[in-house]
């Protein structure tokens, strides 16, 4: 990179570092590009590589099955004039639909048996074990048709325990990425930018 | 009227999308594709209107000379700059278009997310201060898994990295897959919900 495309990287980046010192023109100016940029390159990407591939050129060739997605597109865009806004509901109904359909069996399979068969293929060990009753101990928690007394009270609360050592994990998970990105941006204003630091 | 047809669209559509699944016939399968790739054009469709949705709003602040107006020029700038681009020199590797995305649009989205960092110190520091005893199992979690993850840890003590591991690969695992099962059963209820066309809130939530 040369010093003019590093400067103007650098300038951007400590803009939103600013925001470190309380809101400011600065900040404000480099999220709201930020945002522009962002919606500028969403919308050319979406063009090219989905609109324009999939639903122009197949009815420019004249097939048939391309002219659906089109209307239902158009009826889509519909929702800028607010007297046809309605029609885009039906667009709206298929994707929801769709998607609620290919979820049924995704979801089942992936997120539920697959879950179970791992959970229950796995007491061969101790670790084995202790996966199972915190996976049993945290389902128990979640249903709340039952009051969490008695044994399935301790059953609920010993899911709790486990619950709070995943969302201690995952904090932690998040806390390093975030800290990596800091890192990563120091380095490039020390080391590219200000060349203080040397690879 | 509309609302029934809707309604149909979406029954018709998800049983069908369902139901494909323990079809083995190529037909079944070709249709089953093709109105995937509908919806991702449907999709990328209701991104276009988003974006005009935006357009219009800052137009019209611009328009009225509303408080901060200048900034939704630069908004406006930084959309044109980048179609303009996109449609003129191309989205390809040495294009301006991927310039001003390596050059701006990343290193700015990067430092937007490592902005947490200052923030997420400031609430480690409250769970700090926790008082109850899973609040206590939280901190105790996150302090081992992030000693575990780096060379301070294992330098502090040698089986800091196990632990670490054994937190990630045990209780955590499964309080994940128990969360998981929640979420699947939850998706699927729901999905149910709209292919029988008692969840109609997509509609405008009437």
């Amino acid at each position: 990179m040369n010093l003019l495309e590093t400067t103007t990287t650098a300038l951007l980046t400590l803009a939103i570092y600013s925001f470190l010192a309380g809101d400011n023109p600065f900040y404000k100016f480099a999220e709201h590009l930020l945002v522009g940029l962002t919606i500028g390159y969403t919308l050319v990407i979406t063009l090219k590589s989905v609109i324009w591939p999939q639903a122009i050129i197949p009815m420019g060739r004249g097939e048939m099955p391309g002219l659906v997605p089109l209307i239902l597109g158009c009826l889509i865009l519909l929702r800028l004039v607010p007297r046809w806004a309605g029609w885009s509901r039906i667009s709206l109904a298929l994707v929801v639909g769709g998607g609620a359909g290919v979820a049924i069996p995704a979801m089942l399979k992936a997120r539920v048996l697959d879950q179970m068969a791992a959970t229950a293929n796995g007491v061969t060990s101790w670790a084995g074990w202790i996966i199972l009753i915190g996976v049993l101990a945290t389902l128990t928690y979640f249903v709340f048709t039952r009051a969490h007394r008695g044994a399935w009270g301790t059953s609920a609360r010993i899911g709790r325990y486990f619950m709070m050592v995943f969302f201690g994990a995952t904090f932690a998970y998040t806390v390093m990425s975030r800290v990596a990105l800091l890192i990563g941006r120091l380095e490039f204003l020390m080391g590219d930018w200000l060349g203080i630091l040397r690879s | 009227m509309r609302d029934r047809l809707a309604i149909i669209t979406a029954t018709l559509a998800g049983a069908f999308m369902a139901l494909q699944y323990f079809i083995t016939l190529p037909i079944a399968n070709s249709a089953y594709r093709a109105i995937l790739s509908w919806m991702q054009i449907i999709a990328a469709f209701a991104i276009v209107v988003g974006v005009f949705g935006v357009i219009r709003l800052h137009l019209e602040r611009i328009g009225r000379k509303r408080a901060g107006w200048l900034y939704s020029v630069t908004l406006l700038a930084g959309v044109l700059v980048m179609t303009i681009l996109g449609f003129a020199g191309g989205i390809d590797r040495g294009t301006s278009f991927q310039w001003v995305f390596d050059h701006w649009q990343a290193p700015m989205q990067s430092t937007v997310f490592s902005l947490l960092a200052f923030y997420i110190a400031s609430a480690a520091y409250r769970g700090f201060r926790a008082r109850s005893g899973e609040s206590a199992i939280l901190v105790m979690a996150a302090i081992i898994v992030m000693l575990g993850r780096v060379p301070l840890g294992e330098w502090l003590s040698p089986i800091l990295p196990n632990v670490s591991d054994w937190i990630l690969n045990v209780p955590a695992l499964a309080a994940k897959r128990a969360i998981l099962i929640g979420i699947g059963l939850g998706m699927v209820a729901t999905s149910l919900k709209v292919i029988a066309g008692l969840e109609r809130t997509y509609l405008g939530g009437r």
